[in-house]
């Protein structure tokens, strides 16, 4: 009986894995845990909204699209594009691997605010590597094209995750010493932070080797369909 | 004092503008939508929990039904925009660079300089306050510079929120979630079971129960500070620091980590991951977590040799 309360888990797990609206699945898997633990209807309700109110903070940065769909308006992927395109031996490969390693220090300086989403991937970043790519192996097919556009994406979450942890004063550093002194072992956030280095160093090359191998997939993919004769 | 409430008139004027100019294009679920978003920025302060919470089960309603579209206000055409591109040049940088400036150097100059002192922001909300002052900056300085019309960045916006939809909100939603799971005693079921995973005697298997606990838990509740308080009582101090007298900074940093590679697989951790698919418009919902898998699993693998070699066979 103890392990009901997973069943929210799994109605999750299930649910996303059917492609059901995610809004959904969230809404009805906490319906369903507050109810296998033992509360009532109104109380699951009223825990929700005080979460979500609680947690506005969170939707808040929506409203840098305005500031970012102005300058798209006026070029701005198109000028991305155009500063890559200018650049003498620029590669896919090379230009993530600069952002990777850009993103980390400057994550570990405290800035982990340079960067994001919708601030810098959609506008700068992703366009700017699609450029490259299609610099150096011809225009891409759709399927390749978007494998592109999701390595940017994946290459601001890794250099943020695994950069972020050797600034010392940050949110789960602070967790961590925390968590530890409430059991009694008093941390200073410097001792923590230093271990986040040999991560941080496995986590660029592991990355940048994955980068690596999608920009020669890339080349593979423009001399198999060369191969076929033109489409 | 400015406080997070002054972001969320901001944040709800532009909600509102995003719900009346849908409801003009007769987008009439987009309109209710951000409409009732508009309504939680303004007054949920001052609104019960129960009535915030009713205002949650409506965006779901919504959303959930199918109610929401994508829009496309007019908007200027490929050829326009080269030709803008052209003529602004770099130039054009600059205002996207106001933003995350702000935010930084704001945030510096404010807690190493006397500026602290004046308590002229809510305390260690700084950078998202001065986010929004660089928003409004950044937001003038184009208006001023590029001489658009005052409709031109509420219709933009609206182009860029009503592509990413639904996944806007869900990040908020998924931490309601985790709130309602904690309620719920889930994080105390699951370390038992994790607590009961562990075979005697192995200090390596320990360590690879611990690391594979925090990636799964996080990628459970999309993150990994709610599955550090819960894996650490289970295993990381009674089993690893207590009973097998490891390095406790070790363990913490790196169990930490450890989770973090399960966040990078995780559709919960919905805006590292879905959200940037909704906004590069990808296919796939979960194209961002294929690209991350093959670099977080070897990743994942590092950090327990890094555990336990650097909490164990270095420390001892």
């Amino acid at each position: 009986m103890e392990y009901l309360p997973l069943l929210g888990i799994v109605m999750v797990v299930v649910g996303f894995a059917m492609r059901f609206n995610p809004l959904f699945v969230v809404v009805a898997a906490a319906v369903a845990t507050g109810l296998l633990a033992g509360l009532d209807l109104g109380a699951v309700i009223e825990a929700l909204g005080k979460a979500f109110n609680d947690n506005r903070f969170i939707s808040v940065t929506w409203i840098i699209l305005p500031v970012i769909g102005l300058l798209e308006r006026h070029g701005l992927q198109q000028r991305a594009r155009a500063l890559i395109e200018s650049v003498r031996g620029a590669t896919m490969g090379k230009l993530l691997m600069l952002y990777l390693l850009f993103r980390q220090i400057t994550a570990a300086l405290g800035m982990k605010d340079i960067g994001g989403h919708p601030q810098a991937v959609r506008p700068l970043v992703a366009p700017m590597a699609e450029a490259a790519a299609e610099k150096s192996h011809g225009e891409l097919p759709r399927s390749e094209r978007q494998k592109v556009l999701a390595m940017s994406a994946a290459t601001d979450n890794v250099g943020l995750f695994f950069g972020e942890d050797i600034f010392f004063a940050i949110a789960s550093i602070l967790l961590i010493q925390g968590v530890f002194e409430s059991s009694g072992y008093p941390l200073t956030p410097l001792e923590l932070s230093v271990w986040a280095i040999p991560t941080a160093i496995c986590a660029f090359f592991i990355h940048s080797w994955r980068i690596t191998a999608l920009d020669r997939s890339l080349a593979q993919v423009r001399s198999s369909s060369e191969a076929e004769g033109p489409a | 004092m400015i406080t997070y409430e002054w972001l969320y008139w901001l944040a709800g004027a532009f909600f509102t503008l995003w719900s009346i100019f849908s409801l003009r294009d007769q987008r009439f679920g987009n309109a209710a939508f951000w409409g009732i978003l508009a309504a939680s920025f303004f007054l949920g302060s001052h609104l019960s929990d129960l009535a915030n919470g009713l205002l949650v089960l409506a965006l779901v309603a919504i959303a959930g039904f199918g109610g929401l579209s994508r829009s496309e206000p007019e908007i200027t055409s490929l050829i326009d925009r080269e030709k803008f591109s052209g003529m602004l040049g770099n130039k054009l940088f600059l205002p996207a660079l106001i933003v995350p400036v702000t935010a930084v150097a704001g945030t510096l100059l404010y807690n190493y300089t006397p500026l602290n002192e004046t308590g002229l922001f809510a305390e260690r909300k700084e950078t998202l306050l001065l986010f929004g002052v660089g928003v409004v900056v950044a937001l003038i300085v184009a208006m001023t510079w590029l001489k658009t019309p005052v409709t031109a960045p509420i219709e933009e916006g609206r182009r860029l929120i009503d592509s990413i939809g639904w996944a806007a909100i869900l990040p908020q939603m998924l931490a309601a979630l985790g709130a309602v799971f904690a309620l719920a005693g889930v994080g105390d079921i699951i370390g038992g079971v994790a607590q009961s995973a562990i075979p005697e005697g192995s200090i390596f298997l320990t360590v690879v129960v611990f690391a594979l606990g925090m990636a799964l838990f996080t990628m459970i509740m999309g993150n990994a500070f709610a599955a550090f308080p819960v894996m650490a009582a289970a295993i990381g101090i009674p089993l690893l620091v207590q009973t097998y007298d490891g390095n406790p900074a070790v363990i913490g940093a790196v169990g930490m980590l450890a989770g973090f590679c399960g966040t990078l697989l995780t559709p919960m951790a919905a805006n590292f991951n879905i959200v940037p698919a909704a906004l590069l418009e990808l296919d796939d919902q979960n194209g961002v977590i294929r690209q991350q898998i093959g670099t977080a699993i070897p990743l994942w693998a590092c950090n327990v040799v890094i555990i336990y070699v650097g909490a164990f066979l270095l420390w001892r």
